[in-house]
């Protein structure tokens, strides 16, 4: 079988996620005996293409138009499936970012193809090829499979997989091949315009390595310097589930959950949060999860690695103190 | 402005699921209008509000399904199409966009509106499965559309606190993200008005399209709890101190 990865970058700028795939990739790989390409898509993108070839990866499509300068469906669409069409691949792989839900399950209509989006975990059941993606809010999860003949197409979620264990290159460096593709500036309708952000202070919080998260448990506004002390001392970013967004408490930006941020951290350390699937869709990636909440029945602990059932009110100060003291 | 809502109906949120097979019992909850797609429906009442035109509620499934046509059309929607179809849960996403889409080709519309995703099957595909069988220009994951002289400016949501602005000429199909407005509810008025209004009902097999399946969801399961806790006791003090410890000697994230 051949697997090829669709990578995404912007302002010259990995999507991270883009590993994730890479890595599951090759985890199917190695399971199915199958090769793995990468694909750059873009301009001037040439040293994101040597950066693949360094990965254990068959050949690196190097896909390079001015008219693919800025992301657009249209132009994606066009020029991807003029890839696919000459690079025949078996399966096909995006991470599940919000600008592959814009033009992958198009792109794999065009070929008269279904997608399976967000995909969790991928099962090798007897030589068939099972995802498995979450339904009903995460109370669920769904065991899907293709029905129609290959290419087929599928994403997975961040966090899915690990972007540290995507092996490297054994001999060196895989070859870069430059796939050129037919795109004339009328196939593509939509303009994009102005990237911005719209608050000055906005993170990326998905290339944060610890987090402290607070939730309803908080309860007041002025309670939250005592989390924001927590992760000064870890040297972490704050954020928040939804509740806290919605009240103004904290930025929307700062949200983690399937309306906010989905992030795969190294600690993800949640403060009197309960656990609700809509945001632990957003989190449970984390590699290490670190529960503080009174309720010890709440869902939270299901998913983390460490607990503690207390007062967040008592636990905070006493861990800024531990914290400042592991550090001196 | 002419604009097509499409609106699915789902389980209530907070409906006990019982599983069977690759769906769950529909027998003893309660449905209700996905909440994303409430959103789009807000979305596309501000926009004759304010451009003029017609807005038609356009859902697909079972009998029950008219209930949710009918809570759009009492919230201002001119009237609604229902494809009737008893087996809409076994559609893959390709499939019931096809459906849909054949609908809507039957009218004439400047817009075509879908909530981000479903909140049972969750595929987000819709919108733009819908762009592409409809040969029409999309965008997805708005948060605002100004519409003037036959285009539109958006502004769309990207990861990490991006946006972006995007403009969009008419006729397109756009995915509205969720928090986009502020959503109303039917007044009585509404809901006196919405008894007039016309709900028409077309089969799939009329809408002259033939549907193969990409995919199939096989079984649906309660997750497994994949990781077992450690509790770190005592007091709060104590709990911290082993937790720093924990960190840093055995996850080494720290």
């Amino acid at each position: 079988m051949k697997i090829l990865v669709i990578t995404e970058q912007r302002q010259n700028k990995w999507n991270n996620t883009s590993f994730e795939t890479l890595a599951a990739a090759q985890h199917i790989a190695k399971d199915t005996s199958s090769t793995v390409s990468a694909v750059v898509i873009g301009k001037g993108v040439a040293s994101f293409g040597d950066e693949l070839a360094a990965k254990n990866v068959a050949e690196v499509l190097l896909v390079e138009n001015d008219l693919l300068e800025n992301y657009t469906p249209d132009g994606y669409c066009v020029a991807l499936k003029q890839v696919i069409e000459s690079a025949k691949p078996d399966l096909v792989l995006f991470p599940h970012t919000y600008q592959v839900r814009d033009f992958a399950p198009k792109l794999a209509a065009m070929l008269g193809k279904g997608m399976i989006g967000d995909c969790i975990a991928y099962k090798n059941e007897g030589g068939k090829l099972v995802f498995v993606r979450q339904m009903f809010q995460g109370k669920t999860s769904a065991d899907v499979t293709f029905q129609s003949a290959a290419p087929w197409f599928a994403s997975f979620q961040a966090g899915a997989f690990r972007a540290d264990l995507v092996e490297p290159n054994a001999s060196g460096k895989a070859p870069v091949n430059t796939v050129s593709v037919n795109l004339s500036a009328d196939q593509i309708r939509t303009k994009p315009l102005d990237l911005f952000k719209e608050a000055k202070s906005a993170v990326d919080l998905t290339q944060a390595p610890l987090i402290v998260a607070i939730g309803r448990g908080i309860k007041a506004p002025e309670n939250i310097p005592q989390a924001e002390a927590v992760a000064k001392a870890l040297g972490g970013e704050i954020a928040a589930s939804r509740p806290i967004c919605d009240e103004g408490w904290l930025p929307m930006e700062r949200q983690i959950g399937s309306s906010g941020q989905t992030v795969a951290p190294k600690l993800y350390l949640a403060l009197g949060i309960s656990g609700a699937i809509q945001h632990v869709v957003g989190m449970k990636g984390a590699r290490t999860i670190v529960a503080v909440n009174k309720d010890q029945n709440a869902p939270i602990f299901e998913i983390a690695d460490y607990g503690i059932v207390a007062d967040i009110f008592e636990v905070m100060p006493a861990l800024t103190e531990a914290l400042e003291k592991a550090k001196s | 402005m002419n604009i097509i809502v499409c609106i699915k109906q789902v389980p209530a949120k907070d409906a006990p699921l019982s599983i069977n097979g690759n769906w769950i019992k529909e027998s003893d909850i309660g449905f209700e209008m996905n909440e994303p797609d409430s959103y789009a429906l807000e979305e596309a009442l501000r926009l004759k509000e304010k451009h003029g035109g017609e807005v038609i509620a356009l859902s697909m499934g079972p009998e029950r399904v008219k209930q949710t046509i009918k809570e759009a059309l009492a919230k201002g929607a001119d009237r609604g199409i229902h494809i009737a179809d008893d087996n809409f849960a076994q559609l893959d996403p390709l499939g019931a966009a096809t459906y849909l889409a054949a609908a809507i080709k039957k009218e004439e519309v400047d817009l075509v509106l879908t909530g981000l995703q479903s909140d049972d099957h969750g595929f987000g595909q819709t919108g733009v499965l819908l762009a592409g069988l409809l040969d029409l220009p999309h965008a997805t994951i708005i948060m605002a559309i100004e519409a003037q002289d036959g285009k539109m400016r958006l502004k769309r949501e990207l990861e990490a606190g991006w946006f972006q602005h995007i403009e969009c000429p008419l006729p397109a199909v756009l995915s509205i993200q969720s928090g986009i407005n502020k959503v109303r509810y039917a007044t009585l008025k509404g809901i006196m008005a919405a008894k007039k209004k016309e709900i028409a009902t077309i089969t799939p097999q009329t809408l002259g399209v033939t549907v193969q399946p990409t995919q199939k969801v096989e079984k649906i399961y309660i997750p497994t709890k994949t990781k077992k806790t450690e509790f770190l006791t005592g007091t709060p003090k104590e709990a911290a101190t082993k937790l720093v410890e924990k960190l840093k000697f055995e996850a080494r994230v720290i």
